[in-house]
């Protein structure tokens, strides 16, 4: 079997053995994001205080990219100020339109691995449901 | 390969300029040369607006559309080329009965009748059409493997049901399902017996006199011929008493700032330019089928069935859905693989240069009865070949490794 998989080892362990996959106690701020046309069915929890996020989590079903997609993007911006994921939620949308600089991707340390998913149409909203969500719901804090 | 692998092989170009192994033909077939050669030389020698002009080429265009519907209602055995309609696809035929048929003599208190397993282009239209009518529309629940029965129809129908729509093969199960017992129950409770024949059509010999059904649907695209051609056979009483479906040219007789008189049955239900193009794809697409003959087809289908059914039984983490019986399948092979999701299945077959399908298959409501929100379908014409199932197999057993599980 080839070995040039996109289903690396880093994705799929996301995806098998999430960190963020759970219910969140005393979160203040709960979104749900679903893409209709694949199934995939998230609800992200965020606990926001003084405008930094303490702690994150997710539940929901959905292809392993929408999975471990949410879970990177909580590894990196539970400790982070609102504004600061923000602006990382920004970076991850444009690496995936492709219009995004290397200095930028390495600011997203393992969720740049689903750049190729800028090649990948038929995944693109697999992959931005979390970080979709998430924006949405820090408009409103 | 076999010899007979490699003649058929040769008929579909697309599969040696794309190197893919393509198991999606439920969703559409590739196309022969001869089909869209038999496109080309329209468009080359014979193409002008038909049915209109008064010269000769204009003469020859309608001869070609109109010799292209002989060979179409041969082909499902319709008693006369007028009982076919030419359309774009199998939702449109069915819409056209909905929109016609339903809407001028349904009306509140009527009951239509559709089962759960249906295509959303087979639901859909009833939907609306008892929306607007204010009939009723009831849904007749199959087994958990597919199975439908002219009994189960017995248990629900009434003489207050109408319209009774049913798949002739399902796009998820593959099962074939016996319409001509549906009409049978239909019949003697009064309504008419709406026939999809969008999967079976291109998979298995079709009679539409002997299943008896009033309607049948089907799409050109599904069987080798090209997008934008389908057609729907209806009893030529029934054509003649429905009003038309769309309206403008071609399909008057007689126009006054008024109103008009409508053209003759079919072509009242054939508003405005037709594609002859497609009709004259799809009517050599019919002969190329005829040519391998239904034995070739259906066997060669029925034994790849199998041989994929046998390997994907030794293999404890996948799930036919569907009866167990592959002669049940008619190439149909819907599927759940323990622990990955459909997408990711469909998106690690892609990188082995495999395509198959994953989704709802456009049937919400059965993936929801069924309790599940999508599948995977792979899904056979008669050129694959025992090369394809087992790329698809060794491929199969490899996606839960891939995506990180021990085995
Ligand atoms: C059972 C069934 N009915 C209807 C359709 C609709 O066919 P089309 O999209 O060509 O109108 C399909 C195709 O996907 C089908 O499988």
């Amino acid at each position: 079997m080839q070995n040039n998989t996109f289903y690396n080892e880093v994705l799929t362990d996301h995806n098998l053995h999430p960190v963020h996959k759970h219910h969140l106690e005393g979160a203040n701020f709960s979104l749900e994001g679903v893409n209709p046309s694949c199934g995939d069915d998230i609800v992200l929890s965020l606990k926001v205080e003084d405008g930094k996020i303490v702690d994150g989590a997710y539940e929901g079903d959905g292809c392993a990219i929408s999975q471990a997609s949410a879970d990177m993007m909580l590894d990196l911006v539970i400790g982070k100020s609102k504004d600061e994921a923000q602006r990382l939620a920004d970076i991850f949308l444009r690496m995936i339109k492709g219009t995004v600089t290397e200095e930028e991707m390495e600011e997203l340390e393992e969720a740049s691995i689903l750049s190729d998913v800028s090649h990948m149409p038929a995944r693109v909203k697999c992959a931005v449901l979390g970080w979709h969500t998430m924006q949405e719901m820090l408009e409103e804090v | 390969m076999t010899e007979k692998d490699k003649l058929i092989r040769k008929e579909f170009p697309i599969l040696k300029n794309r190197n893919v192994i393509y198991l999606d033909n439920a969703a559409t077939s590739q196309k022969p040369p001869c089909v869209i050669e038999a496109a080309n030389q329209y468009y080359s020698m014979h193409n002008a607006n038909p049915l209109r002009g008064l010269y000769e080429l204009s003469v020859d265009a309608t001869d070609a559309y109109e010799n292209a519907r002989k060979t179409v209602a041969d082909f499902i055995g319709a008693a006369r080329p007028e009982e076919i309609v030419f359309t774009r696809n199998a939702s449109e035929s069915l819409n056209l009965i909905a929109y016609s048929y339903a809407r001028t003599f349904l009306k509140e208190g009527d009951e239509i009748i559709c089962t759960i397993a249906e295509h959303h282009s087979n639901m859909l239209p009833w939907q609306q059409a008892a929306k607007a009518t204010g009939a009723k529309l009831t849904y007749l629940y199959c087994e958990k493997d597919g199975t439908l029965t002219p009994e189960m129809l017995e248990e629900i129908i009434s003489e207050k049901t109408k319209l009774v729509a049913v798949t002739q093969i399902s796009n998820v199960f593959g099962r074939l399902n016996d319409i001509k017992g549906f009409a049978k129950v239909a019949h003697a409770n009064g309504a008419l017996l709406v026939a999809d024949g969008a999967q079976s059509v291109p998979h298995v010999p079709v009679d539409v006199q002997d299943l008896d059904c009033d309607f049948m649907a089907f799409s050109g695209h599904k069987m080798f011929a090209p997008m934008g051609i389908g057609a729907l056979y209806a009893k030529y009483d029934l054509l003649e008493k429905m009003p038309p479906f769309l309206f403008g040219g071609e399909m008057i007789e007689y126009v006054t700032t008024e109103g008009a008189t409508y053209a003759e049955v079919p072509h009242k239900f054939e508003a405005g330019t037709v594609n002859v193009g497609g009709a004259v794809g799809l009517a050599e697409a019919i002969r190329f089928m005829q040519r391998f003959g239904w034995e070739t087809i259906t066997k060669r289908e029925d034994e790849l069935t199998a041989y994929a059914m046998e390997k994907m039984k030794e293999y404890p983490y996948v799930h036919v859905i569907g009866s167990d019986d592959p002669k049940e399948h008619h190439g149909i092979l819907t599927f759940k693989l323990d622990g990955v999701h459909p997408h990711d299945i469909a998106a690690i077959f892609d990188e082995h240069g495999i395509a198959v399908r994953a989704g709802h298959h456009c049937a919400q409501p059965l993936m929801k009865y069924l309790g599940t929100l999508s599948t995977t379908r792979a899904s056979l014409a008669f050129y694959n070949n025992k090369e394809d199932i087992d790329a698809f197999i060794e491929t199969l057993m490899e996606i839960r490794k891939e995506m990180g599980y021990a085995e």
